[in-house]
């Protein structure tokens, strides 16, 4: 596991208020949404925040999540990309 | 329009419920009195918990328990009087606007920050798509939504409404009632409040909902008669307009067996309660509450919860008690309260 | 008794300070919305529905003295208080009258000036009560030497049409013989970083029901009715009535609205049933219409379940003042009434491209048209969604 999947899971936790959760506990493969973690559109939209604030990343397009936010990984993925910080 | 029973109570506030019971208050030293904790988690999900402020976790808490009392699993209308709102996550939302000077904002304590959070998040959990409304009027938000459930009612299709009370407290909002007067600057126990002679009270958060229905049941508490508001009311004409309201409910000051009034030790404004006190209701049990819970805009709930519990175990407990008048058993009880000199409210509830 | 009738109305908004700058805006398909000027905001690029007065403008025209602690929201609500008052023929308000304001945010635009002064300006205290909704329906109350009934509803963007309801049910009831209803809110700072944290704010001028439509923008106002109890008026006119109405919870999301438009069509089935009509006797809808994506859709879909291929005639007018939140359900009643008075459907601005999911056109050109019976619509957050139906 990469620095920043781990990086991740911890803002994940810390942003989100998953008060209970361990970063053990998120699997990488897992679905943040749904069926998976169980987060919702307003943490999508803390999701966005996210990307800006800690990575310089602006979504334009709010449907773009979808995909960017499949998964610990994808997220991963898509910012050691698009990172501008 | 057919009779509305109170089916259904429950309160979180700086004393325990138990109280009634056992009288064992709670005491503090400080001027910021916190809503006891409950175990929050047995109610509500945690995923829907992790948002959650204060006001939205003892409103829903409080909810969810008073339907389980009244065995009703979804009202036909969700009604909630807050006078501040949700005030946590609106200073969470401005500390972080104003400290970024407008800068990239997360957005989940915007949307919380709504007055109508809580109402909407009783909904939600509930999937209740019934009427749904939010009063915001100082310290007659309860009272405004008591008078909500008495228009709703006249609606056949309106059997079972969920109304409350309900008010939080935060860090910097609460702290600026210091600065303002509001609250009192000297070092205070709560239980030795209404001996206080400076100007202030302390400030309190507190929640208490109640199912109301218009089918008596086994488990009633009380019949619940009227409610009135005013903006304002000149001292020399406030027993006449208590005199017209009890008169309006075929009833009059002799037939009054208890009051229930918020004295909360401020100065300036406590002389409207000693007038009814040396006056009409002289010869009257009198009752007060704040010197336990503390002073909010939805406290008037607490005394509605209250009422509820002396009207059905036919008891007042002693520690709720402003003068040494017995009396035998309450069959009627006026709740009397304003903040400030003004927003005054009226509440009228008999025993079954 | 014979019902409810509205016998006086103000309005204050970006398209006029009273009812008839208002009708002549409408008419000519003039909007108000610019960039912001009185508000102090860094979002120099978002546009809004601003009325260009200064508080220091209105306060000097309400003859208010200098040290007073009205809010913005204080200050429209009177303004336009004062034309409603003007218009029923009455000099004064009679002692028995009652107040139901709806607001959003209240005055929070005061906390957001002197949320660091507190601690150290004496002087700007007299603000700390001021966040909270009630002072400001305390202040116009005061005003206006309101002492009865005066309360506050505060459901985000259906407050004041919420107020309208509840004054309508107090009348009938014969609890009250008269009340005002409506609301103000005022653009603060507070509401603008909100809505655009929510990535729901246009760049651009709104377009309802556009296909392309990219958001709202936001707007303020205040918009109040004098309600009567028909058989016990004081005022002289009857401008209109409130036939019906309905609230219902969409109980879905926090802030969005349900796919299927379930609270929309719970209290658009809600009120025509109080009214008694059929949905085909509704001539007009003034529909709520944000330009958001999920608000046109979600509204839409409603109208679909509910009228069926028989859609009437709709139009959203938040083209014209920008989305006014706790304002814009009485801002809208006053258009509706004004559409019935004049016979006239005021367009839809912005429009170009039927939405691709519901293929549904609103009205865009000035239409003359026989009209007797309006819907209006708002829904807002926390899933609160109202409609009122004026004759």
């Amino acid at each position: 596991m990469s620095d920043l999947h781990t990086e991740l899971k911890k803002s994940i936790i810390e942003q989100l208020n998953l008060e209970d959760m361990e970063v053990s506990e998120i699997e990488n493969d897992e679905h943040l949404f749904g069926d998976g973690l169980g987060l919702d559109s307003i943490d999508a939209l803390e999701l966005i925040v996210l990307l800006e604030k800690d990575y310089g990343i602006k979504l334009t397009d709010p449907n773009q999540g979808k995909e960017i936010f499949n998964s610990i990984n994808t997220m991963a993925d898509f910012i050691e990309k698009n990172r501008v910080r | 329009m057919s009779k509305v029973y109170i089916n259904g109570v429950s309160s979180v506030s700086p004393q325990s419920e138990e109280i009634f019971e056992n009288q064992s208050s709670k005491s503090y030293y400080q001027h910021i009195l916190p809503a006891l904790d409950q175990d929050y988690k047995s109610m509500i999900k945690p995923m829907m918990l992790r948002r959650m402020s204060k006001a939205v976790k003892m409103g829903l808490f409080c909810s969810k328990k008073a339907l389980l009392e009244a065995e009703i699993e979804k009202p036909d209308a969700i009604l909630v009087g807050t006078g501040q709102g949700c005030m946590q996550d609106t200073e969470k939302f401005m500390n972080n606007m104003l400290e970024s000077k407008e800068g990239l904002l997360s957005p989940t304590s915007f949307i919380q920050s709504t007055h109508n959070t809580v109402g909407g998040q009783i909904a939600l959990d509930l999937k209740c798509k019934g009427h749904n409304m939010t009063f915001t009027q100082n310290s007659v938000s309860f009272e405004s939504a008591l008078i909500d459930a008495m228009l709703q009612f006249q609606n056949d299709d309106i059997n079972n409404i969920l109304v409350g009370g309900v008010d939080e407290t935060s860090y910097e909002f609460t702290g600026f009632q210091k600065l303002d007067g509001q609250i009192k600057t000297e070092p205070v126990n709560n239980l030795e409040l209404l001996d206080s002679k400076t100007s202030g009270t302390i400030i309190s958060e507190s929640a208490a909902f109640f199912t109301l229905g218009t089918e008596k049941t086994t488990k009633s508490y009380a019949e619940l008669k009227d409610i009135e508001i005013f903006n304002s009311i000149a001292l020399e004409n406030l027993e006449e307009e208590i005199e017209d309201f009890l008169n309006k409910n075929n009833t009059s000051v002799l037939d009054i067996d208890a009051v229930l009034l918020g004295k909360n030790g401020d100065v300036r404004f406590d002389h409207y309660y000693k007038e009814l006190q040396e006056g009409i209701f002289s010869d009257k049990c009198q009752v007060g509450f704040k010197h336990l819970v503390g002073e909010n805009n939805a406290v008037t709930s607490y005394a509605f919860w209250l009422a509820s519990k002396i009207l059905k175990e036919k008891k007042i407990p002693e520690i709720f008690k402003l003068n040494a008048l017995h009396c035998k058993e309450p069959g009627k009880i006026l709740i009397y309260n304003q903040y400030l000199g003004k927003n005054h409210g009226l509440i009228l509830l008999h025993s079954l | 008794m014979e019902g409810v009738a509205v016998t006086g109305m103000g309005i204050i908004s970006a398209i006029g300070r009273d009812v008839e700058e208002a009708h002549f805006s409408l008419k000519i398909g003039k909007d108000g919305i610019s960039y912001p000027d009185i508000l102090s905001t860094i979002h120099q690029n978002l546009p809004v529905g601003e009325i260009k007065l200064s508080n220091s403008e209105l306060s000097e025209i309400l003859n208010l003295p200098e040290d007073h602690a009205y809010t913005r929201a204080a200050l429209l609500g009177v303004y336009a208080i004062r034309e409603l008052l003007e218009n029923s023929g009455m000099e004064r308000f009679p002692g028995d009258t009652g107040f139901i304001s709806g607001t959003s945010v209240g005055g929070i635009d005061k906390t957001e000036e002197h949320f660091y002064n507190y601690k150290e300006n004496v002087a700007d205290r007299k603000y700390i009560q001021a966040q909270h909704p009630g002072f400001t329906t305390e202040k116009i109350a005061e005003y206006f030497g309101i002492n009865g009934m005066v309360t506050t509803i505060s459901t985000a963007c259906s407050s004041s049409a919420n107020a309208i309801m509840m004054g309508a049910q107090m009348i009938e009831s014969g609890k009250l013989k008269r009340v005002i209803v409506g609301g103000s809110d005022c653009l603060t700072k507070f509401t603008l970083n909100g809505f655009n944290s929510l990535k729901i704010l246009s760049e651009n001028k709104s377009r309802p029901f556009d296909n392309e439509r990219e958001g709202l923008n936001l707007g303020e106002a205040a918009g109040y009715l004098l309600l009567e109890a028909e058989d016990q008026m004081a005022g002289e006119n009857i401008l209109g009535r409130v036939v019906g109405y309905g609230n219902a919870n969409d109980a879905f999301h926090q802030t969005a609205s349900s796919e299927n438009g379930e609270g929309a069509f719970n209290a658009i089935s809600r009120a025509l049933k109080k009214a008694g009509l059929s949905a085909s006797e509704v001539d007009y809808i003034n529909t709520h219409g944000t330009g958001t994506r999920n608000n046109d859709l979600s509204e839409s879909v409603a109208l679909k379940r509910v009228f069926g291929d028989h859609i009437p005639e709709f139009s959203s007018t938040k083209g014209y003042t920008g989305h006014t939140l706790g304002a814009a359900g009485a801002i809208e009643a006053i258009f509706s009434l004004l559409s019935i008075q004049n016979g006239k459907i005021f367009p839809n601005l912005n429009f170009s491209n039927k939405m691709a999911e519901t293929n549904l056109a609103p009205v865009t050109e000035i239409k003359s048209k026989h009209i007797e019976t309006v819907l209006s619509n708002s829904l807002g957050f926390g899933g609160n969604c109202t409609s009122l139906i004026f004759q």
